[in-house]
């Protein structure tokens, strides 16, 4: 069976820590940063388990700040 | 398989679309414009035709359309979006005319513009973002605030003897002969995203064809005006805004036809 890899890279700058992405990961992937602001005092997303990511994309597409792109390789 | 090898160029499956500007939104977190703004900035990446697009930006938080999407804008009086897109539309034969407007522009001050503009078919697409609330003024009560619905001007919820009844402007516009489509979408999870998008290029083909003027009603949040958060509006939404203001088309012209 074809086994999927996914990566997101995260604008952390341009995130404004609203959640909907972490809500919207159906694997878990994506958290808000607990401590860490970004220049704008935004608790921004980032990938918490990366290597749970299977880039399908929701997260990228219901984020309103256009700050996430997906990457997606399928190995056969 | 590491993370490296994974995030190259080749593998990219979801990326900025290239018409949206380097720019912060001044949009709050989690603002349902921001996604609307995303998926119109793709489609007319898509269609090619961001070199004869002419948008219409309204008043309200959406006002700075202009500075997010890089293509044409005219920025219009107070719910006077269609009026203006009408005589761009007229003037420039062949270019892609669209409005982008909320709901106290469509619905309250502009609704003379807009459903004469929808009854003469003007060949635009009209981009309708419902959130039922005056989002930038402070959150004051809309013409499509729900009953019982808290809002500045209605500290005990909205009642209809006093304030009177959410009005759904779709439903009048799908009455109209010259709309060719009218269809109502949300974008509050990825599927519906992706189909406020078909929708809104569908919209964007029909003005280019020329078939009659198309609005797509896009049910959106306002989670600052209706103090929750961004997750929470989103399910708050689902569970009210979409009795009042069903999802689906309500007029396609074309389905008709076939």
């Amino acid at each position: 069976m074809a086994k999927v890899y996914g990566a997101v890279t995260i604008d952390t700058n341009r995130c404004k820590g609203c959640d909907l992405c972490v809500v919207s990961c159906p694997a878990d992937v994506l958290l808000l940063q607990p401590q860490e602001v970004n220049d704008r005092g935004y608790h921004y997303a980032y990938a918490a388990n990366p290597e749970k990511c299977i880039g399908c994309a929701a997260c990228a597409t219901v984020c309103p700040d256009a700050c996430i792109e997906v990457y997606r390789v399928v190995e056969k | 398989m590491t993370q490296e090898e994974i995030i190259r160029p080749e593998n990219k499956v979801y990326s900025r679309p290239d018409l949206l500007c380097d720019v912060h939104t001044h949009y709050c977190p989690g603002c349902s414009h921001g996604v609307v703004h995303k998926i119109i900035a793709q489609v007319l990446d898509e269609m090619g035709v961001a070199d004869r697009t002419i948008g219409i930006a309204p008043v309200g938080c959406a006002v700075f359309a202009y500075n997010y999407i890089d293509v044409d804008w005219i920025e219009a009086a107070h719910g006077r979006a269609p009026a203006l897109a009408t005589a761009a539309n007229r003037l420039n034969p062949g270019r892609l005319v669209f409005t982008y407007q909320g709901d106290g522009d469509l619905s309250a001050i502009g609704t003379a513009e807009t459903i004469h503009a929808c009854n003469r078919g003007e060949n635009i697409a009209i981009i309708f973002i419902n959130n039922a609330i005056y989002g930038m003024t402070g959150g004051q009560m809309a013409p499509t605030t729900l009953l019982g619905m808290k809002t500045a001007t209605t500290p005990y919820g909205r009642r209809a003897d006093l304030n009177g009844y959410p009005l759904a402007i779709t439903p009048l516009l799908a009455q109209l002969d010259g709309t060719c489509y009218v269809t109502r979408q949300a974008v509050h999870t990825p599927a519906a995203v992706n189909k406020a998008k078909r929708a809104i290029r569908k919209a964007f083909e029909n003005a280019l064809a020329g078939k009659g003027t198309s609005v797509v009603e896009v049910v959106a949040t306002c989670n600052s005006g209706w103090k929750m958060t961004p997750a929470q509006s989103n399910q708050w939404m689902a569970e009210h805004m979409f009795e009042k203001y069903p999802l689906g088309d309500l007029k396609d012209v074309e389905s008709k036809t076939k």
